[in-house]
């Protein structure tokens, strides 16, 4: 009902007959980048926004209301004024790299936004190893933030670059582990793939306990990779001022914000595509009437719900919660959620195994 | 920077070299102009070395040229958050060397004034407890409890935060009619917000992980660096002047001393948590019986103190405040001194912290609740 091959298919045969298949290539590959360049634009304003009226709303305060409709438009006027304040680069600063960590850390958010489905045809890279891409790509920001602590030559930076680099290492494995745990039940890394399997149920349902526990430890540890309260160690600002951009003002600071805004947006993502079916539909067993009525909404609605309700979680956790200390963060990582994810895979195993899965 | 050294294959351990930083005096969580000078391995600290003086404006000082009348606005200025409190010491401190009597009313009104201000006080630092240990929410779930005590102040004396109530012979006015209605109504809200504290912070088991065992202080270290207060209190040195040296309206009352015996974060939290409990119960017992009477016991037009020696002390939120007057006999002090309770807080922080984390010393620094023109003057 509402695919989108048809219109990508469309727009393809128009460019092949119109242009040699070079140029329409190339053309392609123009619009898909300015899509996405604008989409993770308005995606981080939009986030910006929401997460300051949610975070007021925890705390009995409005929140921005004056800009616009109900303050809409403050996430745009702070862009402006970030775009028109002055790039301050530290003296005795490496300049090429401390220039070159904001773009590594846009590059890796942005990259990782090209592999998810949106809806039915959606997607700009549908490859066979999606979430191992993502996994792959993800690491990437890793870079960026140490990049930003180690040229800023600036120990507070410094030091909130290297809790970077250890807490993001460590959570990988949590991540991965967590994500092929589901991997045994979907039996497709390609993110489309995932998604048509749970056309009869999503395997938040279908995969009984594991399923479950995984989704939470995915939460969990997919909350530290990106360097969100309570994990928010890189940048805490109660010790470290702002940890690893401390030394960024402008529009380099944008860029470091927009990434965090556009990396909760991902991990929500992929956490909806892979426990709560991407953009399939809610339906219930055989309630005719109520499947018809959940189908006649947008896929892309449904993805977007999903997510939505995933970061709202994210940003409850952050607004709630204390942050821990280093090395209670480690051990977290090393001697619960390790093990924990160890065993939920092998648990995942026997019964995918055994059959006993929807 | 640290400096990785490494020594060959027949060593197999790796030199890294211990580097300094500046905490402040710009820092988030310094509360103020404080700056600690941190030796750090790593991320553990090694030394922490308190550098003051940033607000100093040398109040001391400032005391041997303006009368006592004159003084006692200038302790509003030290810590601004026990405002109240200190203005007392001051007034006590002269009432007693002039041998003022001052009424009953004047006394109780103290009394429950000086409760509110140390509510509102704790209700500061819990918030900013959170806001140091990353939990943003509580700030202004602090602040907004403290936002009553506040309008009753200003409805009372006109000022919020410095307050400068009392004058040397009793109050500046006398209280508002609506002074009374309005702390119950405060008292009964706050009865039910308190526990939603305990919901938000005490029992959160990352709270309690960051806070249990961390920054342990024992009760010889706090009686050697005179740590008093709740932080004292909270290491088992029973040091409340309310119930060692008792003033104003305090022998009438019933109230616990809160002593605890653990000496870590935890307990110099709970410590204050506890006290705001307590507080609760004194002003509970003291606004249905303010006497009728005077709120000022007259006094002459200039206050010149006989010659001699005068000592008060004070509980303020933070601990044991001093008054110490010398008096030649003229209308200023030869020379005022004040005994802070930050001041002696602080300089336990190199023997707390050490061994600790970066963001144990945050944790350790809240916990103690520095207000740094206390500490400065």
């Amino acid at each position: 009902m509402y695919d989108f091959t048809p219109l990508v298919q469309a727009i393809q045969n128009y460019l092949s007959a119109h242009f040699s298949p070079g140029v329409a290539t190339a053309i392609e590959w123009t619009l898909v980048i300015l899509i996405y360049l604008a989409f993770y634009a308005v995606l981080g304003l939009v986030l910006v926004y929401v997460e300051r009226r949610i975070c007021a709303f925890f705390q009995l305060r409005l929140g921005p209301n004056r800009v616009g409709w109900q303050g809409t438009f403050q996430t745009v006027a702070d862009a402006i004024k970030l775009l028109l304040k002055e790039p301050v680069t530290v003296n005795k600063a490496d300049k090429l790299l401390f220039n070159l960590a904001p773009f590594i850390i846009s590059l890796a958010a942005l990259m990782v936004l090209s592999v998810l489905p949106f809806a039915r045809g959606l997607q700009a890279f549908d490859i066979n190893i999606g979430l191992l891409f993502i996994i792959a790509i993800s690491s990437i920001g890793v870079v960026g933030i140490l990049l930003a602590g180690w040229s800023s030559n600036n120990k507070y930076a410094l030091i909130g670059a290297m809790r970077s680099g250890a807490q993001i290492v460590s959570y990988e494995l949590s991540v991965g582990l967590s994500l092929i745990t589901m991997v045994l039940l979907t039996g497709t890394l390609q993110l489309s793939g995932i998604i048509e399997s749970q056309a009869n149920g999503w395997w938040i349902f279908k995969g009984h306990f594991p399923a479950i526990a995984a989704f939470f430890l995915y939460i969990t540890a997919s909350i530290a990779e990106i360097n969100r309260g309570p994990f928010d160690l890189p940048e805490a600002e109660s010790e470290l001022t702002a940890g690893f951009h401390t030394e960024y003002s402008g529009l380099k600071f944008a860029f470091f914000f927009l990434a965090e805004f556009v990396n909760m947006f991902t991990v929500a993502a992929i956490a909806a595509t892979v426990f709560f079916g991407g953009w399939m539909p809610f339906h219930i067993g055989d309630w005719e009437a109520f499947n018809r009525i959940m189908d006649f909404i947008p896929p892309i609605i449904w993805f977007f719900i999903k997510v939505a309700a995933i970061i709202f979680l994210m940003m409850w956790f952050k607004w709630t919660f204390p942050r821990l200390r280093i090395d209670q963060l480690l051990h977290l990582e090393w001697k619960y959620l390790m093990p924990l994810n160890l065993m939920n895979l092998i648990l995942m195993a026997i019964l995918v195994y055994l059959g006993w899965h929807f | 920077m640290s400096e990785l050294v490494l020594t060959g294959p027949e060593t197999e351990t790796a030199l890294t070299q211990e580097y300094f930083i500046n905490m402040g005096p710009q820092h988030p969580s310094t509360h103020g102009v404080l700056r600690l000078v941190l030796t750090i391995d790593g991320e553990i600290i090694r030394r922490v070395e308190p550098h003051i003086g940033y607000i100093h404006r040398s109040i001391e000082k400032m005391c041997e040229h303006d009368s006592y009348r004159q003084i006692v606005h200038l302790t509003d200025r030290m810590d601004y958050l026990s405002c109240h409190m200190n203005n007392e010491a001051v007034c006590l401190a002269v009432e007693q060397a002039l041998q003022i009597e001052v009424p009953e009313r004047v006394k109780v009104i103290r009394t429950i004034v000086s409760e509110l201000t140390r509510l509102a006080s704790h209700q500061l630092w819990w918030g900013v407890m959170g806001m140091d240990l990353g939990a943003i929410t509580s700030f202004l779930y602090g602040f907004r409890d403290r936002e009553m005590i506040n309008d009753i102040f200003e409805e009372t004396c006109g000022a919020r935060l410095t307050m400068n109530y009392n004058v040397p012979g009793g109050l500046m006015f006398d209280i508002h009619p609506n002074f009374q209605k309005r702390t119950k109504d405060f008292v009964a809200h706050f009865c039910t917000k308190l526990p939603e504290y305990d919901r938000l912070l005490s029992d959160n088991p990352i709270f309690r992980s960051r806070t249990e065992g961390v920054g342990y202080l024992s009760k010889e270290d706090a009686i050697g660096y005179g740590v008093t207060g709740p932080s004292g209190r909270a290491s088992g040195f029973a040091c409340d002047v309310r119930k060692r040296l008792p003033y104003s309206a305090y022998p009438q009352v019933e109230f616990t001393e809160i002593i605890r015996t653990e000496g870590d974060c935890f307990a110099r939290y709970k410590a204050r948590i506890l006290e705001m409990w307590e507080s609760l119960r004194i002003i509970e017992q003291l606004i249905d019986n303010i006497p009728e009477g005077e709120f000022q016991a007259p006094t002459k037009q200039v206050l010149k103190l006989p010659k001699g020696e005068y000592y008060q002390r004070v509980e303020t939120a933070r601990g044991d405040f001093g008054v110490y007057i010398i008096s030649e006999g003229n209308k200023s002090p030869y020379r005022l001194k004040f005994r802070s309770p930050g001041f002696s807080n602080l300089f336990v922080l190199d023997k707390v912290a050490r061994g600790s984390k970066i963001a144990d010393l945050v944790a350790i620094m809240s916990t103690f609740d520095y207000v740094m023109p206390d500490i400065d003057r």
